[in-house]
């Protein structure tokens, strides 16, 4: 039962880090990226690459991917992007698609079609064995990884400079340019974090989650999911949809294997039937 | 301009007329395989391995050449089915070959019968495939030739007590009937059946039910790629400490990605018909020569199947002296024997399903220090079990 | 060839309405070039017919999709679900014995409506992301049922032997595509009239002005929901039929008429035609598969690429799909700007 619970909470948090990038560039900056998941992608393919071909030990791996994929992602908002923040909702979705179409072909041009895989660290490996019930280690140290990322984004953006003038350039772009505020370098930087998150996620996801081209595709309903679900006002909704929906899913998976698919469509039905607005709304948007 | 148009309307009337001549010396083969998305590698496999065996025998057959032309079905059945009626209508296919899919092979096996056409099966594993049109011929595998293997030997060597995990889908489900019906037939204990969902990213929660029925071995399959996640999750979670077995079809450790699975992949032992690592001089030959023109990529067992397909279709021309119609071609290749690098296999003059040598292998380190699937033992011409009314 | 009649009735609206109404029912020039090269392809690529099937498919989808969103502002991810519904239907009844065309094609359409009935109470509430989600969790499940409803529709291995009847029992389907090739062009174009004719209805005026503002309709005494409803079931039913048309052509139904990509591609194919627009679904579909056919053939593993690159370049430089880009070189001035349908 432990060991359910665990699994539960472990998963919802590697789909909250894959995902809370997504419910920054929604949330934050009111932009449909469905082009997320080819981040992800982006970053677990630095990590097979960095591991498997230049034998960089995958704790150095973690950073590099937030790193280079934020760096892509400023690259990309700065050339792309930014051309976009005024057009319609339809156009950001035709363009972020195309945008991860090129994304697998490129992919799979460079890395082929085939599952990417890493072998992790030993001390990574294996199982604890707690209070009757047993834990897998690199399932423990993806929760540690997210529940700091967690503590951290959220002060983060409630809390500092930074966070208050996001928001204040997301309510008042005009306002805020008044008073001094770069709100391009500020939506640059958000896009970059946002980006850099999801490049995490694709590397610490690779091990548990499989990688291979159809990676963005396959995993962008589970994002959109999280999001919807959560929220979009906070990440305090994102992060809780992940728990709920990770152990929704496995403990269903455990207890009612004949249902294991349906499980997390009918939570997200149910869910935004009862509170369409999501978990976590304050007031619609 | 007008003078122009008119130019370029009789070079195309010419060429059209030289084509229709030529037609006669150029058996065409339409290879139709999922070459983008979630099945891309099973078309890459085949195209590389079928090209390659093009390139070897090239002038080999008297009277005709063959051509090759792959397309893309992006692995969707209807996309397939239209593929298949546009080469047959338009361009004038003479042979269909590929098939990634069972849903794809079924969708266009109405038009080899409608079209009159040959329709070579190279990966689709569904035993009812070849029933679907007199003029299909498989050879590639089934399912449950694989999964009855796994079974017997299992209940031979000391398995006494078995989960089944399999994604739920048609072959997942036909590897589950026939796994069990060896294995109970052996005398052995089906625990606990699971089936995953087809789209799941997690096994954690079924392994973990795998590992309460404290079983002797968990015998899996699921689609080839997803195969190392299971793998890997089978030993975090202490299932390969705990001294339960990893059993299944070879699709768990196909030879594409076997290497990069680590250490955790050692000691599985699966039931299949082709190993990278099959000792004979025809194989050898067949891996050094595919990895040379692909970039070191390691031929799997839908590589063999697209070579031997290829070596069906050039066989099956040489009988018939370059006759590609269903009717003449199909009868030509019905009960043909060849050693392929597999091994020794045939068409199954009455099924028109390959017949094979099913191998018992374990995943050991090979002399180069790569992960291989080393045979150990091995059932020999086995037919399809479903067909053959097991 | 076929005699054209639609069920819907005749409108009775104020007079400066109606007249609005039939000044946009008016056929233009472009409506008969269209038709027109619909016809002529026969001719000109009579070896391409199954392609063109796919397209004219893919087009009816598209349009049914059009009615939700561009006409009702309904974003849906998971159209597929009424799009499988109507192919498992005919498919079914065509393979227990039900061979039939046209009947076969009204059930689908009646299946497909029915399940878009029931499941059009959920879409009402919600902003667009809701919706969104929503309609994709809904098809989700309506494939993994399919999945696991194997003794009915086949599961993962498809439905297998699916006879049709000839058309008016005359018309067999043969292996050229000619008979089914007309057929899905007579379906696309009876379902077109009459989509066309709903939405130049008061009844799409009303729908208009939801999307605009349903505040301000329900204050006008406009009930909301029910036109919500109304619309969601008709172009559940819409698609339903494309997807009839599918399972009737191909002789084969599988889990990939239900998957979320078939949403997807519909719904990419209408905002690459340009949404709102009649046209934009069946424009979009025609360059859609044309391109995809035609980078398929000169990059068979890379196409994607392209396509991906093609997609980017019309946001970048086309507002309004490929029909706005069309509409601003024909009048060399910015087009009215297009309601995107989402906010």
């Amino acid at each position: 039962m432990l060991t359910i619970l665990f699994d539960g909470v472990a998963y919802g948090m590697l789909l909250f880090v894959l995902a809370c990038g997504l419910a920054v560039t929604l949330g934050l900056m009111n932009f449909v990226n469905l082009a997320h998941g080819a981040f992800a992608m982006g970053g677990g393919y630095l990590t097979v690459v960095l591991m498997n071909r230049l034998g960089v030990p995958f704790l150095l791996c973690l950073p590099a991917a937030f790193l280079l994929t934020a760096a892509v992602g400023v690259v990309l908002e700065r050339t792309l992007y930014v051309r976009l923040y005024g057009k319609t909702h339809l156009d950001q979705v035709l363009f972020t698609i195309g945008l991860v179409f090129m994304a697998i072909a490129a992919i799979d041009y460079f890395m082929g079609a085939q599952q990417q895989l890493i072998t992790l660290p030993a001390f990574l490996r294996g199982q604890l064995e707690i209070l009757g019930g047993s834990i897998g280690i690199y399932r423990l140290f993806i929760i540690a990884i997210c529940g700091a990322l967690v503590v951290v984004l959220q002060l983060g953006l409630s809390r500092t400079r930074f966070g208050s003038r996001l928001r204040a350039a997301v309510d008042q772009p005009d306002v805020a340019r008044g008073l001094g505020i770069d709100v391009n370098r500020l939506f640059a930087a958000t896009f970059a974090l946002g980006s850099g998150l999801a490049g995490l996620g694709g590397a610490l996801g690779v091990d548990v989650l499989g990688l291979d081209p159809t990676f963005p595709l396959k995993f962008m309903i589970y994002f959109l999911v999280v999001v919807t679900v959560g929220g979009t006002t906070s990440l305090i909704g994102p992060f809780v949809a992940s728990l709920v929906l990770g152990l929704g899913d496995v403990a269903g998976k455990y207890f009612v294997p004949e249902f294991g698919a349906f499980m997390i469509y009918t939570m997200m039905v149910a869910i935004l039937i009862v509170r369409p607005q999501g978990l976590f709304a304050r007031g619609s948007r | 301009m007008a003078k122009w148009t008119l130019r370029a309307a009789l070079a195309g009337v010419a060429a059209l007329l030289a084509g229709a001549a030529m037609a006669a010396d150029t058996v065409k083969v339409a290879l139709i395989l999922p070459m983008t998305g979630p099945f891309a590698s099973t078309g890459r496999q085949i195209d590389a391995a079928a090209r390659l065996y093009l390139d070897q025998h090239k002038g080999d057959l008297q009277g005709c050449t063959v051509e090759l032309t792959t397309k893309d079905d992006t692995g969707t059945a209807d996309v397939t089915k239209r593929i298949a009626q546009e080469a047959v209508v338009r361009e004038g296919a003479n042979i269909l070959a590929g098939f990634g899919l069972t849903p794809l092979a079924l969708a266009a096996a109405p038009i080899a019968t409608q079209g009159k056409v040959p329709m070579v099966v190279m990966a689709a594993a569904t035993s009812i495939i070849t029933e679907k049109s007199p003029n299909i011929v498989r050879t590639s595998f089934t399912t449950p030739q694989a999964a009855y293997a796994m079974g017997e030997w299992a209940a031979k060597n000391g398995i006494g007590k078995v989960v089944t995990l399999v994604s739920d889908y048609a072959p997942g489900n036909d590897a589950e009937t026939y796994f069990a019906k060896a294995f109970e037939a052996g005398g052995g204990q089906v625990a606990e059946k699971l089936r995953v969902p087809l789209q799941n990213p997690d096994f954690a929660p079924f392994l973990q039910r795998a590992k309460d029925a404290a079983p002797d071995a968990i015998f899996v399959f699921v689609p080839s790629g997803v195969g190392s996640i299971v793998m890997k999750q089978v030993a975090d979670r202490g299932l390969t400490a705990a001294g339960v077995k990893l059993i299944g079809t070879g699709d768990v450790t196909d030879d594409d990605i076997l290497n990069n699975m680590g250490d955790v992949a050692l000691g599985t032992i699966t039931a299949f018909f082709y190993s990278a690592a099959h000792d004979s001089p025809e194989n050898k030959g067949f891996v050094e020569a595919f990895k040379k023109a692909n970039g070191n990529m390691r031929p799997n067992f839908f590589a063999v199947s697209g070579y031997d397909g290829m070596h069906a279709i050039f066989e099956g021309l040489r009988k018939t002296d370059c006759d590609p119609s269903a009717e003449k071609f199909v009868d030509a290749v019905k009960g043909m024997s060849w050693t392929s690098p597999r091994g020794k296999i045939a068409i199954d003059p009455e099924t028109r399903d390959i017949v094979q040598t099913i191998y018992i292998r374990e995943v050991k380190r090979g002399e180069d220090g790569e992960l291989y699937n080393i045979e150990f033992d091995q059932i020999p011409d086995m037919k399809d079990p479903a067909k053959a009314g097991k | 060839m076929t005699r054209v009649e639609t069920g819907a009735p005749p409108a009775a609206a104020p007079a400066s309405a109606a007249a609005l109404l039939r000044e946009r029912a008016r056929w233009s020039l472009f409506d008969l070039l269209f038709w027109a090269a619909a016809l002529a392809a026969f001719f000109v690529f009579p070896l391409r017919l199954p392609l063109l099937t796919e397209i004219a498919i893919l087009g009816l989808f598209a349009l049914s999709i059009d009615l939700l969103l561009g006409y009702a502002g309904i974003v849906s991810l998971g159209h597929a679900a009424f799009f499988g519904a109507g192919a498992y239907a005919a498919g079914i009844l065509a393979q227990h014995g039900w061979g039939e065309p046209i009947s076969g094609l009204a059930a689908a359409g009646l299946v497909a409506a029915a399940l878009g009935f029931a499941t059009s109470f959920l879409v009402l509430r919600g902003s667009d992301l809701t919706r969104l989600m929503v309609t994709l969790g809904v098809a989700m499940m309506v494939l993994e049922a399919a999945n696991k409803a194997a003794w009915l529709t086949g599961g993962a291995d498809g439905l297998n032997g699916v006879v049709m009847d000839p058309v008016f029992g005359v018309f067999e389907f043969d292996l050229f595509g000619h008979t089914a090739y007309w057929y899905a062009l007579a379906v696309l174009f009876l379902c077109f009239l009459a989509i066309r004719r709903i939405v130049n209805a008061p009844f799409g005026l009303v729908l208009r002005g939801i999307q605009g503002n349903a505040l301000r309709m329900s204050a006008v005494g406009a009930p909301v929901n029910r036109h919500l409803v109304a619309v969601y079931t008709l172009a559940a039913g819409f698609a339903g039929i494309a997807g009839g048309l599918l399972a009737q052509t191909t002789q084969f139904v599988s889990l990939d008429v239900l998957n979320f990509q078939r949403s997807a591609e519909g719904l990419l194919v209408l905002i690459i035609g340009g949404s709102g627009v009649l046209y934009g679904g069946l424009v979009g579909a025609v360059a859609f598969k044309l391109m995809q056919e035609w980078l398929s053939n000169i990059t068979t593993q890379y196409w994607q690429f392209w396509l991906g690159a093609a997609l980017v370049l019309l946001v970048l430089f086309a507002r309004g799909g490929l029909l706005g880009l069309a509409r601003r070189f024909l009048r060399r001035r910015p087009a009215r700007s297009e309601r995107g349908g989402a906010a």
